[in-house]
């Protein structure tokens, strides 16, 4: 079922065409991978999707929602969850009051002069962490977390919000390798469970190939490939763009 | 027309002075990202060296040529002047909040300006005529002092030999690629410490000639630093910092408002001078000609303490000092219950504060803005509506939190030093209108007997009236710091990404932070109008700005009881000081030098980290932890 359209996606730095004219689609309950050598166009997609930048040309709708013009938080509420390549959690807070803050953002909540925050939504927050593995965490400060445990507490921080669709930008950006796959197992996990789309970018191929069922391939701001692991593996094109020679 | 053409002319001989003091200002923010509050200091010890280097050599070397050397001279030792500074004071500095280092650079004004009292004297040191340019010119009929036309002449001068310095030398070259990229050119392998020392010397040298040029225009006098750096402060701003031709084009653009400005709204100069540079940092919040600071390699920020509702033996000693509190007047005679209530009512100005800045992460270098609106709405409402005292108390805060839903509208929209510049602004503003429009405000003379009511009247019931406000305006302070309000402010200050991310509207978040501590500093200064009698333009000053914010580093930034304890050490120290001496603004400065270079956590800080041992890792020292974004 495709949960993310996105339509003749464009944008221009000057004269670079950064995303160029693409199409595709994100399914719910699926792990998709948009993968490209270096300055492909990646994260200024991501930056298009999650409306950080204005795509000059283009459409992306989720459920039929048009995404494009609003902003990031608006996006967020519409149900796009988002994570960041350098994860970014409330440093002057314990694990719990972030995942409450959270879910305060979430629940309209946020801006309540009355009452503690520290009481509010206390169990659904102990749940989120449960889920990805902090719970035995969950009084420390979030600023002296290990960095693995930073990225899972960001991701409990995105569930809070009940995306429909995640973006996650480098999910394993900095972490040791046999955490990797941990991580991507428990994503894995997540989206089967509660039937959620997750859009991913990603340098490191085993991980790649390893959990996503779809993999789009871009390079300089196009998208030359889409299809299972398997299909995108063998496709000549994406080997050259890979290995290089044209 | 010919009157035109004249005024043409004294705005540009003015703005030649202003651009020699707001380029080196300007310089110094582009390499150290320092906004740098001494630099009216470094102008004003500019005019009194030279002023002792002309003296000193024009009978050994001869009139003309002992003149200008004097000039070079004086001009060379303020250099040397800000070496001393940046290698002793500001380099320790580098890696601090923006809050901190403005902090500095005010102590350093202060240290100054008390030095240059206890070294030149409190008299005006007249300096000779600029040999050469001692007479005047007609153009169209009216007389132009040759000595400003020089002025006019060497503007563009410095313009160009800066210009020239910066895009043809190697050094040059280094101190743009710092301006750009900091942390890039250190990588690169260029050492940033004496490109940082090179870069202060040549600021400094540039207001310290701004300064001995002015030797022939004015005296030296000990009002001068503050005169030109707040307006260094709109030339830079506006010309976009770090930049040096939009420093010239930003000088001359001022100075022309000054020159017909006065002419067309006399009253009302320094107002539009602010409500210039407010209305540029709108539209073009960088400035003219300046750029967007580079972001995101900046270190995230390191942990910091939690905030946690008081524990039991914390909960019992804030009974215990309530129960004192409340005794007190039965305790103590009327001096010391004067004492405890201006203590409260500058309790709740700096924990509003607090809100604002350390929960917030809004640096605010005009927090007096919304005190002074509290103030004068509270006796204006005396004075023109003859309100009595209970009406008038609610009066106050309303237009102060009315000032903050103005202003903080326009400041969320900014970060860091910017949005510190735009408070900044917008206190000035205030400050100007209480003390130019003379029919409403009286003026400097102030508003006088703005006493409370007869059931208010005696010095314990005003006591016990303050203590229940400003504990209930502390207490509202306080709860919205636990709430999810607190939480949604601080999520912004930690990550601000992340939280819009999540859902936070931060503008939203952070514009209601500014209308509450507004509204709680608004009190604050009707309380105080009341508990004075009187209300004077200084509630509205740079320097009650700053006493708030040294108050809240005083007890310690990051702990909501920092604010309290800072307030009162703050007051019973300035009492105890200027009752031994008088030289408070010396010692006022040596404290927030220290403060800002060794106990960055203050008091509450510093005592909260020696009594919990740590359960967890700690880093052995640090800055508090946010920066501004």
């Amino acid at each position: 079922m495709t949960l993310l359209a996105v339509r003749a996606l464009a944008r221009a730095f000057g004269g670079v065409r950064a995303v160029d004219g693409v199409d595709f689609d994100v399914a719910a309950g699926r792990l998709t991978a948009l993968i490209g050598p270096n300055g492909a166009g990646k994260t200024t997609c991501f930056n298009l999707l999650n409306g950080q930048l204005r795509p000059d040309a283009g459409s992306v709708s989720l459920d039929g929602q048009e995404l494009v013009g609003r902003a990031p938080r608006t996006i967020a509420r519409l149900g796009v969850g988002r994570t960041f390549q350098i994860a970014a959690t409330f440093a002057s807070m314990d694990v719990r009051e972030n995942v409450q803050v959270a879910l305060l953002a979430h629940r309209r909540q946020i801006t309540r002069l009355w009452g503690q925050a520290r009481g509010s939504h206390a169990g659904d927050a102990d749940r989120l962490l449960e889920q990805v593995g902090l719970a035995d965490q969950k009084d420390r400060p979030a600023g002296v977390l290990a960095y693995g445990d930073v990225k899972r507490l960001e991701l409990a921080m995105a569930l809070a919000g009940e995306p429909r669709l995640l973006l996650m930008d480098e999910p394993t950006a900095g972490m040791a390798p046999a955490e990797r796959a941990g991580l991507m197992r428990l994503i894995s996990a997540i989206v089967r469970e509660r039937g959620l789309g997750v859009l991913f970018t990603e340098h490191d191929m085993d991980v790649v190939f390893r959990a996503a069922d779809n993999i789009l391939v871009m390079d300089r701001g196009r998208l030359i490939a889409e299809g299972p692991p398997e299909a995108v593996r063998a496709n000549p094109t994406v080997r050259a763009v890979y290995l290089g020679g044209e | 027309m010919s009157f035109f053409v004249s005024q043409v002319l004294t705005g540009l001989a003015g703005a030649a002075t202003l651009f020699l003091v707001a380029s080196g200002l300007s310089l110094i923010f582009g390499v150290t990202r320092i906004v740098n509050f001494a630099h009216g200091s470094l102008y004003m010890l500019g005019a009194y060296l030279a002023y002792l280097a002309v003296a000193f050599l024009r009978p050994r070397i001869g009139i003309e040529i002992g003149f200008w050397l004097g000039i070079v001279v004086g001009a060379l030792a303020v250099g040397l002047i800000g070496v001393v500074l940046e290698r002793a004071v500001l380099r320790r500095l580098y890696r601090a909040s923006e809050l901190f280092q403005l902090l500095a650079t005010f102590a350093i004004a202060l240290v100054v300006q008390d030095l240059a009292l206890a070294a030149f004297g409190p008299e005006d040191l007249l300096g000779p005529p600029a040999p050469g340019f001692s007479g005047a010119v007609r153009i169209m009929g009216r007389a132009v002092p040759e000595y400003d036309l020089f002025l006019m002449v060497l503007g563009p001068l410095v313009l160009i030999g800066l210009t020239l310095l910066l895009r043809r030398t190697r050094w040059g070259i280094l101190v743009r690629a710092a301006t750009e990229d900091r942390e890039m050119t250190a990588a690169l392998g260029v050492n940033q410490s004496w490109l940082f020392t090179g870069v202060f010397f040549l600021g400094a040298t540039l207001a310290g000639l701004g300064g001995a040029l002015q030797l022939p225009r004015q005296p030296a006098n000990l009002g001068m630093d503050m005169a030109i750096v707040v307006e260094a402060f709109v030339v830079t701003v506006v010309g976009g910092m770090g930049s040096i031709a939009g420093a010239f084009v930003a000088a001359i653009l001022i100075g022309q408002l000054h020159a017909f400005g006065i002419l067309a709204f006399p009253n009302i100069t320094i107002v539009l001078l602010f409500l210039f540079m407010a209305a540029v940092l709108i539209v073009r919040p960088w400035g003219l000609f300046g750029q967007p600071p580079s972001r995101g390699r900046r270190a995230p920020a390191p942990a910091g303490p939690l905030i946690r509702p008081l524990e039991k033996r914390a909960r019992l000693a804030t009974l215990g000092l309530v129960a004192v509190l409340l005794a007190a007047p039965a305790l103590v005679g009327a001096y010391y219950q004067a004492m405890l209530t201006e203590i409260l009512i500058f309790a709740l100005f700096a924990a509003s504060l607090q809100l604002l800045t350390g929960i917030g992460g809004m640096v605010s270098f005009g927090h007096a803005a919304y005190f002074g609106l509290g103030a004068y709405g509270a006796a204006l409402s005396v004075k023109l509506l003859a309100l009595p005292m209970a009406a008038a108390l609610w009066m106050g805060p309303l237009l102060a939190t009315l000032g903050a839903m103005l202003f903080g509208w326009f400041c969320v929209r900014l970060a860091g030093v910017y949005l510190a510049m735009l408070t900044l602004a917008f206190a000035q503003i205030c400050f100007a209108i209480a003390f130019q429009w003379y029919g409403v405000t009286g003026g400097d003379n102030g508003l006088l007997g703005i006493w409370p009511s007869a059931w208010a009247a005696s010095p314990g019931r005003y006591y016990y009236l303050v203590l229940g406000l400003a504990g209930l305006g502390i207490w509202g302070l306080r709860q919205s710091v636990h709430a999810p309000f607190g939480y949604g402010l601080r999520a912004g200050r930690d990550a601000p990404q992340r939280a819009e991310a999540s859902g936070i509207d931060l503008r939203r978040q952070q514009w209601l932070a500014f209308v509450l501590a507004g509204a709680a500093a608004g009190l604050a200064g009707g309380l105080h109008a009341f508990f004075k009698g009187s209300v004077f333009p200084d509630t509205a000053g740079i320097a009650l700005s700053v006493d708030g914010l040294v108050m809240m580093l005083l007890g310690g930034i990051e702990t909501l009881s920092g604010p309290l304890v800072g307030a009162l050490l703050y007051k019973a120290l300035h009492i105890f000081i200027v009752s031994q001496t008088d030289y408070w603004r010396l010692i006022l400065g040596g404290i927030i030098l220290a403060l800002v270079t060794a106990f960055p956590h203050g008091v509450v800080g510093y005592l909260a980290g020696a009594w919990r041992r740590p359960t967890w890792r700690r880093p052995s020292w640090r800055w508090p932890t946010w920066r501004s974004r």
